[in-house]
């Protein structure tokens, strides 16, 4: 006879010392966990409550302009600081980790309506609406981490002066040209007084300029005719243009797919192109309920941040149709500018209540380090609430957001109205000779036509 | 056998099996390939047996078939599962390899040797083989006073509670065999059982169930239970279940207070109630033979089967779900497939009380003999595995195996006793389920996260793997006449109650609209109309049909079979 039975002591199984982690055992085995399928199901029920929960994406406000909030910029070699200028032009570089201004660049008469930082971070360029271009020294990060609270101002290093008001500046990517938006686009060098290019496209001004992150010498613009045009800076003339029904706010290139741009559009949506194939947008994203002022990529190129005159940020996955988050408080009035954080993690916005907000960009993540136990169980929750997302109980909560009454009413007006009227083509269709009315997708529709 | 309720279709499941083993085994062996080239030619035979078991292991983990992408269009879709489903064959493995390498302990086993009957072997010979922890689990404890034990243990194993039926309470430490709390209620006690961990238990007295705490303190009295025969608690949903002697079940929340479910059996006074751990279905054994099964929040039972021509007597669940065992009074012992609702073997005897343990071995307990049966082939064939007889005129009540232990708890009219069968528990615990090394602090932690892991009594059902899954669209079954009535009356409302545009002199004569208003209920009704008539024109049809077949006279007609003879 051969004969075994379970026999445990206790010292293997418990810790010798109290001071010794407790032993944990595991064993995998389906039979023990009953019901596994329901308790993952209510574990991914509780996560999403819980993310909930702790949605709390408002961390402060920095205040210290004394008019709207026109134009940001950050400075992408330095993490903690951003530049805002504002419509009494006034212009101050602000530590986000401590939210105070640390410097002020005083000078311009007007309002400021364009602000860039060269790509190594030295040199702040600005221009508005008094017709200069101005060229600034960034103090060095030392400066900024000094606790100095006496701000330090400094004097412009240049002023260029222009025929007429400026409207959007940016700077170009690892080069030292930037260029200017205004009645046309002008393409300057830091040490030349005069434009060393200029392009005019249509009569109306332009009112947005981005360099491509990928490649140096292309620019999108938008103007006040509509229009969208692509340069190339190695030629003379310009490369594309697309015409859409209503005006193009701001633009923003993706970073991690240079070849693909957003557009904010004075239509509540954006619009993402291929800038290879304009003749039809990649997505549509709607959700915002008055025109989109402004829009900026994150540096993973996943997703992008929103402001809008109807007093929101919203967040949108870069193929998203719809925004994945929305942000709001009683006292942010119109955003006319946002920002996302160079390490991808804060969103800031600056808007016409003289104000500039930080928001985390994930609502319900943790800051600060997180302990590794703590990182495995919002893992297990991320995993939980991906796999169950689909179920109705799930998908509501995950999905729902609280807005403020006139956005929440304005919203389901809009919905009605886009209704109607698909209604009304419905019944124009059904009732004309077949292939005589032919829809357009939402992609095209807004498209009145591509000029090369 | 009788099947009530909404209950799903149980699967084919030999077949499906089959195919499912099939698959696993070309999946195993492919993965094989990609890792060392040509299993066949290049391992050694011991590592090929190895990858063989892992194989086996891994899909024990999988936990049934992988979805067919094969059927899918959307090709977005089909690369989304496709990743999943190689996620799930990655964490399977990772599972299969942990259980290879890491898990601490072997399973317990009996083996004879030559002429030697594993059922013939007594507890003193094993005694004398085993190490003296081991042995120190027979014992008898003696209590002539306090009448039939009744035994329940904690899901970790590590404590017991004992009720005797003339009001004896106890509380056991199982580790270290020490009395924790006991007892005297002064009443009859018929039931106990633990709650969700060792702090609390419930014992079903004379007029009411209570609920007592650790130290002996009545927490609660139930009194809305009534005369409970016996309790039941299902951990993951926090319910108390009781059936009292007027037949009623009844599930309490423990947490709330709250009673959530009330229903009437109609089948008379029992005392056969046992849970089944796979999906928290309560089935009950009824004198005329019949097990139904219940959840709480439907009225009817989930199924009833007729199982016995006689009074059931015990009944079990195997760890798993698909097996249940039951004992009727006309000394059968019956093997049931609750996949198929058949009856997969039947053995003689007869059975007071019965038990699964976690490894699947059958404990049958009746007078004062133990019978413990085994399915060794696989094949769910049972067979004798063990046996064992206390002393002459004890009569055993109740056997418990305990979890996690190769033990076997035997409650009898005198007192409790306690045997060891080999091979009987699950070696390896896992900490975060079921830890018999508890600490306070880790039950408190514990209770916590059970408390927010709460299932509500809506997941109670009989396939719980339908959870987080969608309805199939087949079953959309076609509305019933009186859905469709009340379709067509909220039509007809809707159209009377819109209003009539005025129109131009002498078209507003009441005349007139009272024309365009039953001309507007007509338009309404119409559809449904002729929904109906295109229904009636079908089941005409199929008359029709089965009218040609049988061309006799209208009056001879009835004595016409469907089926002539062949």
């Amino acid at each position: 006879m051969k004969v075994k039975v379970i026999s445990r002591s206790t010292d293997e199984f418990t810790r010798e010392r109290s001071q010794d982690l407790q032993r944990v055992f595991h064993n995998f085995d389906p039979n023990l966990r009953t019901q596994e399928k329901a308790v993952e199901y209510k574990r991914a029920l509780n996560a999403a409550k819980l993310d909930k929960i702790f949605a709390r994406p408002f961390i402060g406000a920095m205040e210290g302009h004394i008019d709207a909030v026109s134009c940001m910029a950050k400075n992408p070699n330095y993490l903690k600081g951003i530049f805002s200028g504002s419509m009494d032009g006034d212009i101050r570089l602000w530590d986000i980790a401590n939210r105070r201004t640390v410097c002020q660049f005083p000078g311009h008469q007007g309002a400021v309506k364009g602000l860039t930082a060269s790509t190594d971070g030295s040199t702040l360029v600005s221009c508005g609406t008094d017709c200069t271009v101005r060229l600034w020294n960034v103090p060095v990060a030392t400066i900024m981490e000094s606790d100095n609270l006496s701000n330090c101002s400094s004097e412009p290093r240049a002023v260029y002066t222009g025929e007429n008001a400026f409207w959007a500046v940016d700077h170009q990517w690892n080069g030292d040209l930037f260029a200017t938006a205004g009645a046309q686009v002008d393409i300057w060098n830091h040490n030349r007084s005069q434009p060393v290019n200029t392009f005019k496209w249509g009569t109306d001004s332009v009112i947005s300029v981005r360099f491509n992150p990928g490649e140096p010498n292309l620019l999108a613009t938008s103007a006040s005719d509509r229009s969208i045009i692509l340069y190339d800076l190695r030629v003379s003339s310009p490369a594309r243009k697309l015409i859409m029904r209503t005006k193009t706010n701001s633009i923003s290139w993706n970073p991690m797919e240079p070849m693909n741009f957003t557009a904010a559009n004075e239509d509540c949506n954006c619009y993402s192109y291929d800038a290879r194939k304009l003749e039809e947008a990649k997505c549509v994203h709607k959700d915002h309920v008055s025109a989109v002022m402004d829009i900026d990529f994150s540096p993973t190129g996943r997703e992008f941040v929103t402001g809008s005159y109807d007093r929101t940020v919203r967040i949108f996955l870069y193929n998203g149709g719809h925004s994945r988050e929305v942000y709001h408080t009683k006292r942010m009035q119109r955003v006319f500018s946002v920002k996302f954080s160079c390490d991808a993690s804060y969103v800031i916005s600056g808007s016409d209540d003289t104000n500039l907000r930080l928001w985390k960009a994930k609502a319900s993540e943790q800051l600060g380090v997180l302990l590794p136990r703590e990182q495995k169980k919002h893992e297990y929750n991320e995993a939980l609430k991906k796999r169950y997302k689909h179920l109705p109980e799930v998908k509501r909560i995950i999905r729902h957001r609280h807005l403020p009454k006139p956005i929440f009413k304005a919203g389901a007006l809009r919905r009605v109205m886009v209704e109607a009227e698909r209604r009304k083509d419905e019944r124009r269709k059904a009732h004309s000779a077949p292939g005589s009315i032919v829809t357009e997708p939402m992609r095209k529709r807004r498209i009145i036509k591509e000029v090369e | 056998m009788v099947r009530e309720g909404n209950l799903e279709n149980p699967k084919d499941d030999d077949d499906e099996e089959g195919l499912n083993l099939r698959n696993i085994k070309l999946s195993g062996q492919m993965g094989a390939k990609q890792e060392n080239g040509d299993p066949e030619n290049i391992l050694p035979p011991l590592e090929q047996e190895l990858s063989h078991e892992l194989d086996t292991k891994v899909k024990k983990y999988l936990r049934g078939e992988g979805a067919n992408l094969e059927v899918l269009k959307d090709k977005k879709l089909k690369g989304q599962l496709s990743v999943r489903e190689d996620l799930y064959g990655i964490s399977a493995k990772a599972a299969a390899k942990a259980e290879k390498w890491l898990m601490p302990s072997e399973g317990g086993y009996l083996e004879a040797e030559g002429i030697e009957k594993t059922w013939r072997i007594k507890q003193d010979a094993i005694s004398r083989e085993v190490g003296i922890s081991s042995a120190k689990n027979q014992y008898d404890i003696v209590l002539p006073d306090f009448g039939p034990y009744t035994l329940d243990f904690t899901p970790s194993g590590r404590y017991m509670a004992a009720a005797g039926r003339k009001g004896h309470l106890a509380v056991v430490d199982m580790k270290n065999m020490s009395l924790i709390k006991e007892l005297q209620v002064r009443e009859t006690v018929r039931d106990v059982v633990f709650l969700h961990n060792e702090l609390f238990f419930a014992a079903a007295q004379k007029k009411y169930p209570y609920i007592y705490n650790r130290d002996g303190v009545e927490i609660h009295c139930l009194k809305e239970h009534g005369v409970v025969t016996r309790l039941q608690f299902l951990k993951n949903h926090f319910l108390l279940v009781s059936i009292n002697k007027n037949g009623q079940l009844r599930y309490q929340d423990v947490t709330m207070g709250e009673m959530i479910g009330n229903l009437r059996t109609g089948l008379g006074r029992t005392d056969v109630m046992q849970t089944n751990p796979f999906n928290g279905v309560v089935a009950l054994g009824h004198s005329r033979g019949i097990v139904s099964m219940w959840k709480p929040t439907s009225a009817v039972p989930l199924v009833k089967m007729l199982c016995h021509p006689g009074p059931i007597t015990a009944m079990a669940f195997h760890p798993n779900g698909h097996l249940m065992a039951t004992s009727g009074k006309e000394k059968k012992i019956k093997i049931w497939d609750l996949r198929k609702f058949e009856v997969l073997q039947t053995l003689p005897g007869h059975a007071k009380t019965l038990d699964f343990s976690q490894k699947g071995l059958l404990a049958a307990g009746t007078g004062s003999f133990v019978h413990v049966l085994g399915d060794f082939s696989g094949s769910r064939n049972y067979s004798r595995y063990m046996g064992h007889s206390i002393v002459k005129g004890y009569q055993i009540g109740k056997v418990a195996f305990r979890p996690y232990e190769d033990v076997l708890g035997i409650g009898h009219s005198m007192g409790w006793s306690s045997i060891l069968i080999p091979g009987a528990g699950e070696p390896n615990f896992d900490t975060w389920l079921a830890n018999p090394f508890e600490t306070t602090k880790q039950r408190r932690e514990k209770e916590i996260h059970s408390l927010l892991d709460k299932l509500p009594p809506e997941t109670i059902m009989l396939d719980p793997s339908k959870i987080g899954t969608l309805k199939s669209a087949k079953k959309k079954d076609k509305p019933t006449k009186k859905e469709m009535e009340a379709e067509m009356e909220a039509a007809v409302l809707a159209a009377k109650g819109t209003a009539i545009k005025k129109k131009t002199k002498g078209k507003n004569k009441p005349s007139k609209i009272a024309v365009k208003k039953k001309e507007k209920v007509e338009r309404a009704k119409r559809p449904f109309l002729d929904q109906q008539m295109k229904e009636e024109e079908n089941v005409a049809k199929k008359k029709q049909k089965i009218g040609e077949e049988i061309s006799l006279p209208t009056a001879l007609q009835r004595f016409a079979r469907k089926k002539a003879t062949a």
